[in-house]
């Protein structure tokens, strides 16, 4: 572990009052440097928070945002709920499976996408939405949706 | 009404401390500290706030409970944690003024004798982080944060804990749990949190919104606050309108506005010219209107006669092309994704009704379909750890009690008729 992460990591812990609530934060950052939670990310953490790896991986796997496998280089959630549905949500699903082979909760076989169907991101206005990385994109259609990924290489 | 809580977010600036300044941004703080703690929590409850979140709770009841607790620390926790669906008024709130919660938690803090705070900020709006945080930073330069407060001898000090997608943990003992590092699964009640929050100690949870109300009740006075909206809540409320109207968005409106108001004056009317259907009035898990019902004040009390709730004040509107059983169907998925597992009502409950209605939808659905639909949320209701599975079976009953019709005719002919 680099000076840096360990740093950080203490930097995350230091904001409770008990060390060992910072698994959150700590997770994300374990997942930045790893790419997904890997079993040396999730052994990251526990060392850091002084906690049983299982007790670390029993929190991560609570929560959907937390990745138990390798993702591809740019993550696209996308929002099916009711607001996004009314609007071709689970159109934009079909058109990604048809132009990138991309199934929901995998990886385009070359790499570049990952898809997660997301639970309402709160972007109701300006359905249907997604979000590419930290990029926030709504009013989806079938012909600016490659407008958009196009930009993510 | 005068706008208070979207004062000045046209401005492309308006999450600066300047901007909210030059709108009168953190006088409120200034008067709060003239005041006694006492006397903030008094006025909080003379103001008639309820929470915002969904619950209706009076927040100067929840902020005198936790301030009777001799125990210390105390912990304010901001629910930025918007997951219901059809909600993103907090998503606005946080992105365009920042500052208006920060002047809020601070002056919630000061009154509840609370010297660390947390926002709890959903991992969904991630990209909201940054934003959230340089505001911090910027109340810290300016003395509104840290450990002596305009020179006050006043701490407080305020984190951002960022969730990871998990909607239970917008129920405050699972927040609670999640901010403590673990699953976020809810606590029994009582102890409350009030009492046993965060860390074991007296701990007040608010919403965003509800902690954004707080600067408007200290700068106007209670008195005058309380006369904004309805008699029985009063108070601005932020709409979150999104389906098939013409102008989706967020509008603050008063306490009581009819939903006619909201869906026809407010956001433009129906789509394309194309009739009302039905409407779900309160985010997602909210019982689902009929359209001779939208004469109904959206406010916490009055909607009840409706058979409905005003939950967050996300109102997700259908026009006529809409399948309603389609909508309910995947309403279930949401309630069947999102359940914890905790307890046997909620985590079978929600699980078969998904299952029904997706063979429903399918236009697989068997004679008696409807009734078993509704025996499985009889046996949910009332029944389960936490409010997430209240919602589940309501939303169904609800449809079922409006729409029973359209669930028929997918059974018998084995179709939808909107494709």
């Amino acid at each position: 572990m680099t000076a840096l992460i360990e740093e950080r990591l203490r930097e995350v812990a230091d904001r409770y009052p008990r060390r060992e609530a910072a698994v959150l934060p700590s997770l994300y950052i374990a997942q930045e440097v790893y790419g997904w939670l890997s079993h040396e990310a999730i052994k990251m953490v526990s060392d850091s928070l002084n906690l049983p790896d299982a007790f670390v991986r029993g929190v991560a796997t609570f929560y959907y945002m937390y990745r138990n496998k390798p993702m591809g280089r740019h993550l696209i959630q996308l929002c099916t709920n009711v607001s996004c549905m009314l609007f071709g949500g689970e159109r934009i699903v079909e058109i990604l499976k048809e132009r990138y082979n991309l199934e929901p909760g995998g990886t385009s076989p070359d790499g570049r996408f990952s898809l997660i169907i997301m639970e309402c991101i709160g972007a109701c206005d300006m359905a249907p939405a997604m979000l590419v990385g930290k990029d926030l994109h709504g009013g989806l259609n079938e012909k600016n949706i490659f407008e958009i990924l196009d930009r993510y290489e | 009404m005068e706008i208070f809580l979207l004062k000045g977010i046209d401005n492309p600036d308006s999450a600066t401390l300047e901007a909210y300044r030059a709108i009168g941004g953190y006088e409120g703080l200034h008067r709060a500290l003239d005041m006694q703690p006492q006397d903030i929590i008094d006025e909080v409850r003379k103001s008639g706030l309820r929470g915002r979140g969904g619950a209706g709770f009076p927040t100067g009841m929840k902020w005198a409970f936790a301030s009777a607790d001799p125990k210390f620390p105390k912990y304010l926790l901001c629910n930025a944690d918007e997951g219901e669906p059809g909600t993103f008024k907090d998503r606005v709130i946080l992105e365009k003024k920042p500052h208006l919660l920060i002047e809020g938690m601070v002056i919630s803090a000061y009154a509840l004798k609370a010297e660390e705070g947390y926002i709890y900020l959903r991992g969904e709006y991630s990209f909201l982080k940054d934003t959230l945080e340089r505001a911090i930073e910027e109340a810290y330069r300016e003395g509104y944060l840290g450990n002596n407060i305009l020179g006050k001898g006043i701490s407080f000090n305020l984190h951002v804990h960022l969730g990871a997608g998990a909607y239970i943990c917008g129920e405050e003992t699972a927040l609670i749990e999640s901010l403590e590092g673990k699953r976020g699964q809810p606590r029994i009640k009582p102890p409350f949190p009030v009492n046993v929050g965060a860390f074991s100690m007296p701990t007040v949870v608010n919403n965003v919104e509800t902690l954004s109300n707080i600067p408007y009740i200290i700068s106007i006075g209670a008195e005058a606050y309380s006369r904004i909206g309805s008699k029985e809540c009063p108070g601005p409320k932020l709409f979150s309108v999104s389906g098939h109207v013409r102008r989706p968005g967020v509008y603050e409106l008063p306490m009581g506005t009819t939903l006619r108001e909201i869906i026809y004056d407010h956001c433009g009317g129906i789509r394309d010219g194309r009739n009302l259907k039905a409407v779900i009035p309160g985010g997602i898990s909210t019982p689902v209107l009929p359209p001779h019902k939208i004469d109904v004040p959206m406010d916490f009390v009055n909607i009840c006669r409706f058979g409905s709730m005003l939950g967050s004040g996300g109102v997700i509107v259908f026009d006529e092309t809409s399948c309603l059983v389609r909508v309910c169907y995947r309403a279930s998925k949401f309630f069947e994704h999102e359940s914890c597992g905790k307890c046997t009502p909620c985590r079978e409950g929600t699980g078969w009704l998904s299952s029904i209605l997706g063979r429903i939808e399918k236009g697989q659905g068997r004679k008696g379909d409807i009734d078993l639909l509704l025996d499985v949320t009889g046996n949910m209701s009332g029944k389960t750890f936490c409010p997430l599975g209240d919602g589940a079976a309501m939303v169904v009953q609800g449809f079922i009690k409006h729409f029973r019709d359209e669930f028929e005719e997918h059974i018998i002919d084995k179709r939808c008729r909107f494709g």
